[in-house]
């Protein structure tokens, strides 16, 4: 009650009473719990990640026609094979929201399986990317060969270097869980883990519109 | 070399938006300062006379004069940025009744090639121009980026491979100046300025005749030892051969100059060295 | 085995490189060997290097801010002297030697001084200002760290193994790419700045977490100190702006290393998206690094006003517009390019409208001491040298916004001298002025007034003689970047400008001498208040230095300027308020991990600049080993016992109410 009395006294030198009433409750109780922080923060880098991801959009869309007499995104890619990629993708997210769930109920069987799955899509993406890379190169359309590829294989590249990380991220917490159990700071890093794997879903979304279907059509 | 002392109608309109600009912007700095002085001078804290007014942070009237002053400023130097922009926007031909010259510069490392393809000429850090006469320049860099700068005539400009910028320019006068490279371009940069002499219309007709008889030729061939990377060229005069030059080197048909020969070892900088 | 790295890297024939390395060399050793016979090292390595405290963070960064300055500072003095003399001549400095020395200072004093120094302070203040006990990451905050200080560490390496970048502190292709630039220089700029890019990137998230989600009760954004304001749009900034530059120098790397063809001018690549993906980090940066010290400014000037910051709202409002306007501009960083017409005056006009808010800003200051009882102290000193010198910068970089303007100054020593004049007399004037300001906080002692103003008069008066030439010389037609030149007109303002440099050198010494002399004498200095300028905001409220859990209760915020409030409570009814109920308290454990990374980053960053593959999948493995190593620990954290903090609280209390309870007696 006192200090209540000392902000009027003293306090609100800059007449912010009105716009100061709503949010002070909102900030009644002070610092955010752990589990809320951690999830902010990751989610925040999640977001860096994307500015970085857009960039390399950005070139792509500048580059994607300087093709420097070589050959073009209509006569390179095989949509096939980046539909199939895809549904291993996006199949994989839903494993990995069942790894969540599993975590959430403690339930170690359902949860190791789960991830399990999500690392053999996972793992099933990339063999298919690398085949896709290595054909590509051994049609002597490698990444040297012009800009547009340049940008193409830096962007596609760059999503698989975060998929790979994210598969060598999804076998620690299978190891850690197996170790240590659901303790409150692993379940942290599976919250963190999953919003990264959905997070490369979403920017793999964007890869296949912006690059494959846009560039076949063209 | 004094921007402040146009010797063309480019620098002149230039120098005149930026007295300009400074000006109105001097019309509230000015007050400002001394206004920060004065009032850290009276509110010190051993002043008694000063009136102290502990809780006093919060004036609706003052926050908006205090946005608007700069708001205001700030929309006049817009009318002038706009305008000026668009006047004197680098590729826009300067208004007149006399054919311009045409002049096609390169960038090479580290010196200047001047072509004039209508009288066939061409010119190493050296540019020779009537004065009274638009000049109409096109630019392209043989290797790294440049920029073209004689900053009595006013505007600089970049240069790049592959592409080509354009640039007007006119000197009132017959006289002597100076242009220079005003991007930095690696290890001879410092070197890359070049002599401008604005002479009479007649006296240009001249000069250009006579060296279109003297001077070596220049040619796919020469023009390949010329990109070789050299520092503090002395000016040099050519008989242009082939018309084409300069679109070849802007369309990248003539190949970009390959830098410092040995790319292999790369520790010491001995691409330098070859060439001093 | 070695990949590119031979005998012949180290430069032994140039006598300049090998001295300077040998001095910080010999310097290195010195320090190392005093610690390790004096038996510091287990102190240093339980207390600082594996420390997770966010005060000790923010320490260490200010520290390394203030050695890489001077390693700045001595490249800033070589291009002084060398261009004083290089008039017809080829001067002392050759130009591959020159346009290292140039592209060193550039990348020096952004990256390694005036980042680390302004996160360094933000790292200290944010949560003593907000009330909270640490940031959202405390282990982060030390990997992030380390990796900074591993990027200062490989740009210094390049001074005696190999060689540093010679294209300017902005590598722009096509020069900066492996055709025109086949050394390891440019190698060495993308991979310190790589690493310690990602450092910096690791320090925005955790401020913008602690800033938005890490606060006391009652501590609402409007309450928030004006710091706490421009931390949280500067590090906003960090965390859209820096992934930018990782992808940007990505590329350039992928152009070297494997022969891809972004930047280069064969193949299709485009120079002309460097320029656009640099600069739309490059913008945001100068504002990354001036909005922390708008923050200082706002907390200094109204402290020693002993008034409540002008405007409060206005300033909230200036520091969120300038934030978002930042990435509309970048533009303007090349006009002449030959844009056209229609989007230089465009950018143009955009880069005016920051003018606005920054406007808004200097008079909200000025306001600010209207009324006020203003106390000359050294930090009050730097900010109001601050404001006098910024708003001539400020005037400069509009004249420089009109596009006519522009292309006759662009590169030119005018365009120098503008940026310096708001990088110093903004940037580096407020990281002195919260150097000066926050120092008792973070010691326990004052640094010496006499010797803080000596250094302030120098240092001010040396940046007009150093700078105001090179405005001059900027009408005069000089670009920047000349090893040499041969403009008789030129010169005497090239030698005022060294005379200048010589002014700070001055003023650097007497700093240093504070130093020195403030830690000798600091018994003389010791301020036991906690409060010993009569601040405002919450960090003034505990003990000097604070306890490792900062507050032994978190307090509760009724109002702006929450400890003025409440020393004016103490005041009125002569007594302090009550102590809250001591828990124990739970704080993170210290740990080697940001070091330990940070050591393998520097093997795989210098393995990668030379070529030694081997090194570069060891140092990878070794760093992914850490991170599994520091997951699988079981307790992260430690308890301080309700006992140990209800001690440590008592005595602050004490010296608190026996100040209170005499100003109670004087009002």
């Amino acid at each position: 009650m006192t200090a209540a009395a000392t902000a009027t006294a003293h306090g609100d030198p800059h007449h912010l009473g009105a716009l100061d009433h709503d949010q002070r409750a909102s900030n009644q109780r002070g610092p955010a719990p752990k589990r809320i922080v951690t999830g902010y923060g990751f989610w925040i880098f999640l977001l860096s990640d994307m500015v970085m991801f857009s960039a390399f959009f950005a070139t792509y869309a500048v580059l994607h026609d300087q093709t420097a007499g070589g050959p073009g995104g209509a006569q390179l890619f095989d949509l096939r094979s980046v539909a199939i990629e895809t549904g291993c993708l996006l199949a994989s997210s839903f494993t990995c929201g069942l790894a969540s769930i599993a975590a959430d109920v403690r339930n170690r069987v359902w949860f190791q399986a789960a991830m399990a799955v999500t690392c053999a899509l996972g793992l099933a993406f990339l063999s298919l990317e690398a085949r896709e890379f290595a054909s590509l190169v051994a049609q002597g359309a490698g990444p040297t060969r012009s800009a547009f590829l340049s940008a193409f294989f830096t962007l596609v590249g760059c999503h698989g270097l975060h998929v790979s990380d994210g598969i060598l991220w999804l076998l620690t917490m299978m190891a850690q869980v197996a170790a240590k159990g659901f303790r409150p700071d692993i379940r942290r890093r599976i919250l963190c883990f999953a919003l990264f794997w959905h997070a490369l879903d979403i920017i793999w979304v964007a890869v296949f519109t912006v690059v494959y279907l846009l560039g076949s059509a063209a | 070399m004094n921007i402040l002392d146009p010797q063309g109608p480019i620098a002149a309109a230039e120098k005149t938006i930026l007295i300009d600009s400074l000006a109105i912007m001097l019309a509230i700095v000015v007050p400002t300062i001394v206004a920060i002085a004065a009032f850290a001078f009276w509110f010190r804290a051993g002043n008694s006379r000063a009136r102290y007014l502990p809780e006093w942070a919060y004036s609706g009237r003052i926050e908006l004069v205090v946005w608007s002053i700069p708001a205001l400023t700030v929309i006049l130097l817009s009318g002038v940025a706009w305008i000026g922009a668009h006047e004197l926007d680098p590729g826009k031909p300067i208004p007149g009744s006399q054919k311009p010259l045409k002049i096609q510069a390169v960038s090479l490392d580290w010196k200047w090639l001047f072509i004039y393809p209508d009288q066939k000429i061409a010119t190493v850090n050296t540019l020779t121009i009537p004065s009274g006469v638009p000049l109409q320049f096109a630019l392209t860099s043989a290797s790294v980026m440049n920029a073209f700068f004689i900053p009595q005539f006013g505007s600089m400009i970049y240069t790049m491979n592959g592409m080509t910028t354009r640039l007007n320019l006119q000197a009132d006068k017959p006289g002597d100046y100076q242009g220079l490279s005003s991007h930095f371009s690696g290890d001879g940069f410092a070197g890359m300025s070049f002599a401008v002499h604005a002479v009479s219309e007649s006296a240009f007709n001249d000069w250009a005749a006579q060296t279109g008889r003297t001077g070596g030729r220049l040619n796919a061939d020469s023009y390949a030892t010329l990109a070789k990377p050299s520092t503090n060229d002395k000016p040099t005069t050519f008989r242009l051969d082939d018309q084409n030059l300069f679109e070849a080197i802007a369309t990248q048909k003539l190949p970009p100059a390959l830098g410092p020969q040995d790319a292999s070892s790369s520790v010491e900088p001995t691409g330098v060295r070859d060439v001093r | 085995m070695f990949g590119k790295l031979s005998w012949a890297a180290i430069p032994i024939d140039q006598p300049l490189p090998m001295i300077a390395s040998g001095v910080v060399a010999f310097a290195i050793t010195g320090i190392l060997l005093w610690v390790v016979l004096k038996g510091h090292l287990p102190y240093l390595w339980h207390e600082w290097i594996t420390s997770v405290d966010h005060k000790r963070i923010g320490v260490m960064y200010t520290l390394l801010a203030m050695v890489m300055l001077l390693r700045g500072f001595s490249d800033a003095v070589m291009m002084r002297l060398q261009q004083s003399v290089a008039f017809h001549s080829q001067g002392f400095l050759p130009p591959e030697h020159y346009n290292q020395v140039f592209s060193a200072h550039g990348t020096i004093m952004i990256f390694f001084v005036a980042m680390p120094f302004m996160i360094g302070l933000m790292n200290f203040v944010v949560p003593l200002q907000l009330g909270v006990r640490d940031v959202a990451f405390p282990t982060l905050n030390s990997v992030g760290f380390w990796l900074t200080a591993t990027g200062a560490l490989l740009v210094n390496i390049s001074l005696m193994v190999g060689e540093f970048a010679r294209t300017g502190w902005l590598p722009y292709p096509p020069l900066s790419e492996l055709t025109y630039s086949p050394g390891v220089g440019v190698d060495y700029y993308c991979w310190a700045l790589q690493i310690s890019g990602v450092g910096t990137l690791v320090a925005g998230i955790n401020l913008v977490t602690t800033i938005l989600k890490i606060r006391t009760r009652g501590m609402g954004y409007l309450r928030m100190p004006m710091f706490c304001w421009t931390a949280l749009a500067s590090n906003l900034l960090i965390i859209a702006a820096f992934p930018i530059l990782t992808a940007t120098l990505a590329m350039l790397l992928l152009d070297r290393y494997l022969g891809f063809h972004f930047f280069t001018n064969d193949a299709g690549g485009n120079v002309m998206m460097f320029m656009n993906l640099i600069w739309a980090w490059g913008h945001p940066e100068v504002y990354i690094l001036v909005l922390p010290a708008f923050g200082v400014f706002s907390e200094v000037i109204s402290t020693f006003s002993s008034k409540p910051l002008f405007g409060y709202r206005s300033m909230v409002a200036a520091t969120m517009a300038i934030c978002i306007l930042s990435f509309m501009v970048w533009l303007h960083h090349f006009f002449t390019m030959g844009a056209g017409a229609d989007v230089n005056a465009i950018f143009g006009i955009a880069t005016m409208i920051i003018a606005v808010p920054t406007g808004v800003k200097v008079f909200n200051w000025l306001f600010t001491m209207y009324g006020g009882r203003i106390r000359f102290t050294s930090p009050m000193l730097w900010s109001i040298g601050f404001m006098i010198t910024f708003i001539i910068g400020g005037m400069t970089g509009v004249l420089l916004a009109v596009p006519p303007a522009d292309f006759l100054l662009h590169n030119s020593l005018f365009l120098v001298a503008h940026f310096h004049n708001v990088i110093i007399g903004g940037v580096l004037f407020g990281a002195f002025a919260g150097y000066t300001y926050w120092f008792p906080k973070a010691f326990g002692f004052r640094l010496h007034e006499g010797l803080g103003r000596a250094a302030f008069w120098f240092w001010i008066s040396g940046f007009y003689l150093a700078f105001m030439p090179l405005y001059v010389l900027g009408f005069l037609g000089m670009t920047r970047r000349m090893q040499h030149y041969d403009v008789a007109e030129w010169r005497p303002w090239l030698v005022a400008a060294a005379l200048g440099a010589g002014l700070i050198m001055i003023g650097i010494a007497f700093q240093i001498a504070q130093l020195v002399v403030s830690i000798r004498r600091r018994e003389e200095l010791r301020d036991v208040s906690g409060d010993p300028w009569d601040g405002r905001s919450l960090e003034w409220a505990t003990a000097s230095p604070p306890p490792a859990f900062n507050f032994a209760v978190l307090p509760d915020v009724t109002g702006e300027d929450a400890y003025w409030a409440l020393k004016q409570h103490a005041k009125d009814d002569a007594e302090e308020a009550n102590e809250g109920h001591y828990k124990p308290i739970e704080m993170p454990r210290n740990s080697p991990t940001g070091f330990v990374c940070a050591f393998f980053a520097t093997v795989m960053g210098f393995a990668l600049i030379w070529h030694i593959w081997w090194m570069v999948i060891a140092g990878a493995i070794g760093a992914f080993a850490t991170f599994v190593v520091f997951a699988w620990r079981d307790e992260d954290e430690y308890i301080v016992p309700a006992a140990e903090v209800t001690r440590i609280d008592r005595a602050h209390r004490a010296r608190q109410h026996a100040r209170f309870s005499a100003a109670g007696v004087r009002s």
